[in-house]
């Protein structure tokens, strides 16, 4: 476990904690488990890399992706509300439309590398390599990630505290919490659940979009397998470690965020245990996840065999 | 005004659960009418209130109120006329929301939700006033998550809730009937107060019988999807539960079962 792996956790991680905040909002927010994360993510990837190959600016094609993503989210949203579809059923006929759609986007191809001028050549052309020299060299890559990442995941904090605490975010956020009163309150559920997977899904393709440009270099179309479990794992390990009472938005979105940057870094140095494979990290998250949701269970558990032996050892002690 | 012109509503029709729960109903509540309505097992009360309010679609009727046709408006709709209190306390509040935050949403209930703060500063003095008429020590907890309130405070909240925009109609549909006997009497004294204070119309559900006769002005009695006894002013204060139960038994030929009027 080397300092430059745990760099290269962080790197990732904050990239991928763009998922995790989408993660967070349908999951948590609007209390909708939503299975089109797996294909969003690969969406905002294809998008915006065969745009930018095409010579848009990456900041528009970017742009474009994110409202793809949304559209995509909307489609999910018409699903379960219009057609009253099970969400979780309604995102994976979003997610499996998507596998074609992208494959289209990408014109028949699996990958499709980036060609042109990307986002990670903005943000180098702002930070010079120069500044770099020697052994810190090998850091450069990361610099970039993170200070993207970073900047990403400060702005749209920021802005989705903003956006709760509007008119607009209180209904959704009823919504989620309880659409009985929220109907009974003049909201438009139905209405506000699109919206919900729209935001979390945008976010969702921002995240595949700087993950293709920033980490693998290219759209793959598979990149979006087993997403949701890493958005998950993630928003519940932050949750975990950081969230004990009660806290603002923006805190938890916080504890969110680094709970991608975490998750990111102990896989990091996981896959660096010899015997490891990079291919046995699904499995992994796997187990993590599972136990991660199976804590409760095991501190019940803990506290009723506790509670048994001073049962036990009373009755004895007389 | 509300007016409800021959109604009528079929549960699972075409099977062999069918069952015909509102008969050709029809009754016209005044502006400032308070009614409570009482009823044996399935007479079709709260069926009533579900189609007035929207959450149960008509199968042929009219329901008129203050003069536009809301027969076949969406229950989103017409929640900016007309504010519930349901039976579940659970069901009328956001457990994850602050007092506060909860009050702001009704507040809106008439509006649009725009872009604007959802809460601006000086709302929370209305509100706290509005907490304080409760008497239950709630304007101190403005930023305390309602889901850390009990029963009979979120029950509280939310006839607060219903009323903070007055509501052109407000359906109570035995909203003390999940609380104990005193905090039902609490917020049973408090829903009064309030109606009288607004001056407001409302319908409400009861199994009391007691309580039925105690409050408002004018009571209906249903039986089999119909109203068989509407009663008002000096002669309704007259009532007593003998003389209801024995008028139920002459009119509608059968015995009062209502399980819950019956052990109360």
């Amino acid at each position: 476990m080397s300092i430059a792996t745990i760099v290269s956790g962080v790197a990732q991680g904050v990239l991928w904690a763009i998922l995790t905040v989408g993660v967070y909002l349908s999951f948590r927010v609007l209390d909708v488990a939503d299975l089109t994360v797996e294909g969003t993510f690969p969406l905002g990837a294809a998008v915006s890399v065969v745009l930018i190959n095409k010579g848009m600016n990456p900041l528009l094609a970017v742009l474009i992706a994110v409202l793809v993503g949304m559209l995509a989210g909307v489609v999910t949203g018409t699903l379960i509300t219009v057609f009253k579809i099970p969400p979780i059923l309604s995102g994976i006929l979003t997610m499996i439309a998507l596998y074609s759609v992208n494959i289209r986007i990408m014109s028949d191809k699996a990958t499709v590398s980036v060609a042109g001028s990307s986002i990670k050549d903005l943000i180098a052309s702002l930070i010079k390599k120069d500044l770099f020299s020697g052994d810190l060299t090998k850091y450069y890559p990361y610099v970039l990630s993170i200070t993207t990442g970073f900047i990403c995941c400060a702005l749209i904090v920021a802005v989705l505290y903003l956006f709760f605490g509007t008119e607009l975010g209180s209904a959704v956020r009823a919504t989620g919490s309880n659409p009985v009163m929220a109907r009974a309150m003049g909201i438009q559920t139905n209405l506000m659940i699109i919206l919900g997977l729209a935001i979390s899904n945008g976010l969702i393709a921002l995240s595949g979009s700087l993950i293709a440009q920033f980490d693998y270099g290219s759209a793959l179309v598979n990149m979006g397998q087993g997403t949701i479990v890493i958005g998950l794992a993630s928003v519940i390990i932050g949750e975990v470690l950081f969230i004990h009472k009660e806290h603002s938005f923006a805190y938890k979105c916080g504890a969110v965020v680094a709970g991608a940057v975490i998750y990111r870094t102990i896989i990091a140095c996981a896959l660096t245990i010899p015997g490891l494979k990079a291919t046995d990290l699904k499995l992994i998250t796997a187990i993590i996840v599972a136990v991660a949701l199976a804590l409760p269970v095991f501190k019940t558990r803990a506290a009723d065999v506790k509670k048994r032996r001073t049962n036990l050892g009373e009755a004895q002690g007389c | 005004m509300l007016t409800v012109t021959n109604l009528n509503k079929t549960f699972n029709a075409g099977t062999v659960n069918e069952k015909h729960v509102i008969k050709d109903l029809s009754l016209t509540v005044n502006d400032g009418d308070f009614i409570t309505i009482i009823g044996s097992n399935g007479a079709g009360k709260s069926t009533l209130l579900n189609l007035i309010s929207g959450n149960v679609p008509v199968d042929s009727g009219r329901i008129n109120l203050g003069g536009t046709d809301i027969t076949y408006q969406s229950d989103v709709k017409r929640a900016k006329r007309i504010g519930r209190v349901f039976q579940d306390p659970m069901m009328g509040t956001s457990p994850d929301m602050w007092i506060e935050e909860n009050l702001a949403l009704a507040y809106r209930r008439t509006g649009r939700h725009t872009l604007r703060w959802g809460i601006k500063p000086q709302e929370r003095e209305t509100y706290r006033a509005a907490l304080a008429q409760l008497n239950l020590g709630l304007e101190d907890r403005l930023q305390s998550k309602v889901g850390l309130l009990s029963g009979g405070q979120r029950q509280a909240v939310t006839l607060l809730m219903a009323t903070l925009q007055k509501p052109e109609l407000l359906l109570l549909d035995e909203h003390t009937a999940a609380l104990d006997p005193k905090t039902a009497a609490t917020v049973l004294t408090l829903s009064d107060q309030i109606i009288k204070e607004h001056n407001l119309t409302a319908l409400m559900v009861t199994h009391n019988m007691q309580n039925a006769i105690d409050y408002g002005n004018r009571l209906i009695m249903m039986h089999d999807g119909r109203i068989i006894f509407d009663i008002a002013g000096e002669e309704k204060k007259k009532l007593t539960v003998e003389a209801l139960l024995q008028k139920f038994e002459e009119i509608s030929g059968s015995e009062f079962a209502n399980d819950r009027a019956l052990l109360s």
